[in-house]
């Protein structure tokens, strides 16, 4: 047995581990939370999905959940605080706001959270259903298990590994994709 | 609703300090000269009859091509005599300062704070008079008719390129 086969099969089984044991940060700013909080509750129940847990410390966590929308104030506070947790992590993008700036199109709100730092689920809504938290999750869990995280993509090419083809956007794809 | 402090004002200021009196839709309004914004406050608090005593709200209004461009809205209420009032005061562009009604009522704070972060009036003798919503990088002043619509002053953004 090559060697590679016993490395992709350890990378698979970490990357399980991870998908099932998300400690999410809910940066909550806005109306949003509300709608989101549901999620923790008895019917909804985030917990089947490993991710129960609210870690209201960074250093602790590694899916970022943005919840609401960011003002241009408090726009440093986020990116502080993505840069305090540990590699690999995670974004959600939760509700309009967060994702794109929303009906907010004015002097005091950022368009979007992924203005200063990487976003890998959007989910729109204004605000969005509690299952479409549960969905935005399982895509989470979905991009966790192939390794098409972006941090997990940083990772793996700063260790010089080979960068999974499906994490690389088609357009920068050699050859037109798979 | 409340003529009353109307006429009280009319009575007690007759130096021209009351610019124009008026009623919309049942409440009534005072134009004051602002050279005469604290006196006026002071009496309409102290007045036996008027007895405003509780600050309700100051905040202002951006009216454009009028000479004075600013309008700066107070607007006081009676708890024991249950009526309520509303006074303006303008203030031109070129020197968009007033006088602070911290030292009447200290709930003005923040309210005179708001109306110089958003509309750059400032108010003489306010204690502590900084931006209250926007940070301190911010230039101009939002809420201004002129102030352009998509213009944004970001503090930090991604880098092209980053991750």
């Amino acid at each position: 047995m090559p060697l590679t086969f016993y490395n992709s099969k350890i990378a698979d089984a970490i990357n399980w581990a991870r998908k099932f044991s998300l400690f999410q940060y809910p940066f909550v700013t806005a109306c949003c939370g509300m709608e989101f909080m549901a999620t923790w509750g008895p019917k909804y129940d985030i917990a089947r999905f490993g991710a129960e847990f609210p870690r209201f410390s960074p250093r602790q966590s590694d899916l970022m959940i943005v919840v609401g929308t960011v003002t241009e104030r408090q726009a440093p506070v986020l990116r502080r605080i993505y840069d305090q947790m540990c590699e690999p992590k995670w974004v959600i993008a939760f509700g309009v706001c967060a994702s794109t700036g929303g009906f907010y199109q004015n002097y005091s709100v950022m368009p979007g959270a992924d203005q200063i730092i990487p976003v890998d689920v959007y989910v729109p809504g204004c605000p969005p259903r509690p299952e479409q938290a549960l969905d935005a999750l399982m895509l989470i869990q979905d991009r966790i298990q192939k390794g098409e995280g972006h941090s997990q993509v940083v990772l793996m090419k700063e260790k010089g590994y080979d960068v999974p083809l499906a994490a690389i956007r088609p357009s920068q794809r050699k050859g037109g994709g798979i | 609703m409340a003529q009353v402090i109307l006429d009280r004002l009319k009575t007690n200021f007759n130096a021209g300090e009351i610019l124009e009196t008026g009623n919309a839709h049942g409440d009534e309004w005072a134009r004051v000269d602002p050279a005469a914004w604290t006196a006026v406050a002071t009496f309409l608090r102290d007045d036996a009859e008027t007895a405003l005593d509780m600050f309700v709200d100051l905040t202002c209004v951006d009216r454009g091509d009028r000479k004075p461009r600013f309008d700066v809205v107070l607007h006081l209420r009676s708890v024991a005599k249950k009526h309520r009032v509303r006074l303006y005061a303008g203030v031109e562009e070129a020197s968009p300062e007033i006088a602070s009604l911290v030292p009447l009522w200290p709930g003005a704070n923040w309210f005179e704070r708001e109306a110089f972060d958003m509309f750059g009036v400032r108010f003489a003798n306010h204690p502590d008079l900084r931006r209250i919503l926007m940070y301190p990088e911010f230039v101009g002043y939002p809420l201004r008719k002129d102030y352009p619509k998509e213009k944004r002053q970001p503090l930090v953004r991604r880098l092209p390129g980053s991750v």
